[in-house]
């Protein structure tokens, strides 16, 4: 058994309708609905895990929101790129409700012509660091970030080494 | 072309540019355990702001990640935390399993428990060992690291390697642990209590450590969390929460413990959470001793784990298996999935995107070093210069971790 998540026994759920069918009760899908509905472009339940796809602007107001709702920690986020596929970059952050002993997931897809979003950090300071990670390996800008600057690499770097159009072995 | 960044180096705030001074602390430091720059401004002996500078020791192992089969990443693993190596294979094994829908046998996660537990113990005995030492109290550390010689004895005997074990795999443990191996363990958890009150007595009474240690980085409970500190010091700001009891994987919900919380808050809390920590982390690794279960270390999925060096050797479809991943790797299925485990720093977590594909798409570490490291100036703000070295080993970070 890899962990057990607290989550309603049901078969892998995907698509927004089947979510808010499958799991009319969950806490977070009730809240997000509650708060704005149309924020909400898609949704899945797979491997014991729930995942809403938010649109990018609404970020800041969906983390109140599930914050709010019980989800007080937050735990990660992280990027994928999806190079050449577009929307090219996935946000995934990562929120646990200690209270609920439950971790939810809310996504992100963002256009490679404007890889830019709303930070979090008003909402979690915690999430200061995660995204200039984010910044520095992905090259996605964090508006209203306290201080966005390089975090792993030299600041004089060029280039975001996390892209998968950066290779592996470095430019030589 | 995205521009590189906003802040420039650390100045003094203005208006206090004629009292404030900027310094620098490491990165060849040794109360930083590790290559840690801190760039602090400071007035007088106060600390205004705290600046930490990371990276120095990033090798982009997120990215080479990429580049493997997913069996080939276990092995990476281990040199991000090197105090807790286990806990990293671990909570990578169990991400991958989930992803391939594994079912591991009740002795393979019965000896993950007990090693992760050893893991932890060797974690929290050099945290203790070095943090007396950053205090000035010397001697702690040659008592730890004999005991933390002796895990690593048992890791050796077990993994072949003292440090870098890879032991833990996908599906199950790399080999059957030696014969003896049980009892070897079962000889150390047996004198490990005595040894603890042996450190508990060598800091507990002494009034230099506590003076120093007593009402120093007191982070609150509302900060631990609003900062994504987890582990001892969230449980040290009483915040009652603990991966294993709360959300346990690898058959933690058998095991009996309790998990320890304080809430005063500050360096002193830190350090006698983790040592009753120790004390349950004796009892877990009993309880997997005692009741140990029988049957095979590795999932029955031939395709996916490598068969016995004996089967490869007299049987054809072995042979084929073994080339197979070997040389191909083998396919997971496409989805997404996080991974969460109490390791001796605290949360960590791994997030597995895969394509489908023999390669991970995407393998993201989430360490609690990294996030802990962000509470360090609301713990030094406004006191004095000479706590920042408690409050850095009463935090527990390590460097390999935080840069990955």
């Amino acid at each position: 058994m890899a962990e057990t998540n607290n989550m309603p026994e049901t078969n892998p759920l995907f698509g927004k309708a089947a979510v808010l069918e499958g799991l009319p009760d969950h806490p977070a899908v009730k809240a997000i609905l509650v708060w704005n509905a149309d924020a909400l472009t898609d949704a899945k339940f797979d491997f014991n895990e729930l995942t809403l796809t938010i649109a990018p602007e609404h970020i800041r107001a969906a983390a109140a929101t599930v914050q709010a709702a019980g989800y007080n920690f937050f735990e990660d986020v992280t990027a994928v790129d999806w190079f050449p596929a577009s929307p090219r970059f996935q946000l995934s952050y990562h929120i646990l409700s200690f209270g609920m002993k439950q971790r939810i997931r809310l996504r992100v897809l963002l256009d490679e012509a404007t890889p830019a979003i709303d930070s979090i950090t008003p909402i979690w300071p915690g999430a200061n660091y995660y995204e200039r990670e984010i910044f520095d390996l992905f090259g996605i800008r964090f508006d209203e970030h306290p201080n966005l600057r390089r975090i792993m690499m030299p600041d004089e770097w060029k280039g975001h080494p996390l892209r998968k159009d950066y290779p592996v072995e470095g430019y030589r | 072309m995205i521009d590189q960044g906003t802040m420039p180096v650390l100045e003094p705030a203005e208006g206090a540019k004629d009292q404030h001074m900027v310094i620098n602390m490491g990165p060849q430091h040794p109360a930083t355990h590790g290559v840690l720059r801190l760039v602090l401004e400071i007035d007088g002996e106060i600390i205004v702001r705290i600046y930490p500078e990371i990276g120095y020791l990033h090798t982009g192992i997120e990215k080479t990640c990429e580049a493997k089969f997913y069996q080939q990443v276990v092995p990476l693993t281990d040199r991000i935390n090197y105090l807790d190596p286990l806990a990293n294979n671990l909570c990578y094994a169990l991400a991958v399993e989930k992803l391939l829908g594994l079912d591991i046998p009740p002795k393979a996660q019965w000896m993950r428990v007990l090693l992760a537990e050893l893991s932890r113990l060797n974690s929290h005995l050099i945290w203790l060992g070095t943090h007396a030492m950053d205090i000035g109290a010397l001697t702690v550390f040659l008592y730890t690291f004999r005991e933390r010689e002796d895990i690593l004895r048992l890791f050796e005997a077990v993994a072949g390697q003292r440090m870098m074990t890879s032991y833990i795999r996908i599906g199950g443990l790399a080999l059957e642990p030696p014969l003896d191996f049980l009892a070897r363990v079962q000889d150390f958890v047996r004198v490990l209590p005595e040894k603890i009150d042996e450190y508990a007595n060598l800091l507990t009474g002494n009034p230099i450590f506590r003076n120093r240690l007593k009402g120093v980085g007191f982070l609150s409970p509302e900060d631990a969390i609003a900062l994504g500190v987890t582990g001892p010091p969230l449980r040290a700001s009483g915040v009652d929460f603990d991966l294993r009891r709360d959300m346990p994987y690898s058959s933690y919900e058998k095991f009996q413990f309790n998990v320890p919380v304080s809430n005063d808050c500050d360096c002193w809390a830190r350090y006698e959470v983790r040592l009753v920590e120790m004390r349950e982390s004796v009892k877990i690794i009993q309880q997997a001793l005692d009741g140990m279960p029988e049957g095979p270390v590795k999932a029955n999925a031939p395709k996916i784990v490598l068969p016995d060096r004996e089967k490869m050797k007299t049987q054809m479809e072995a042979l084929i298996h073994h080339f197979k991943i070997v040389t191909e790797g083998f396919a997971v299925p496409a989805g997404e999935v996080y991974q969460g485990i109490e390791c001796g720093h605290g949360q960590m977590g791994y997030y597995v995107v895969s394509d489908g594909t023999a390669k991970p798409y995407r393998v993201h570490m989430r360490y609690p070093s990294f996030a802990t490291l962000q509470a360090l100036e609301t713990m030094c703000k406004g006191r004095m210069l000479a706590d920042l070295v408690a409050v850095i080993g009463s935090i527990d970070i390590v460097l390999g971790e935080i840069d990955r």
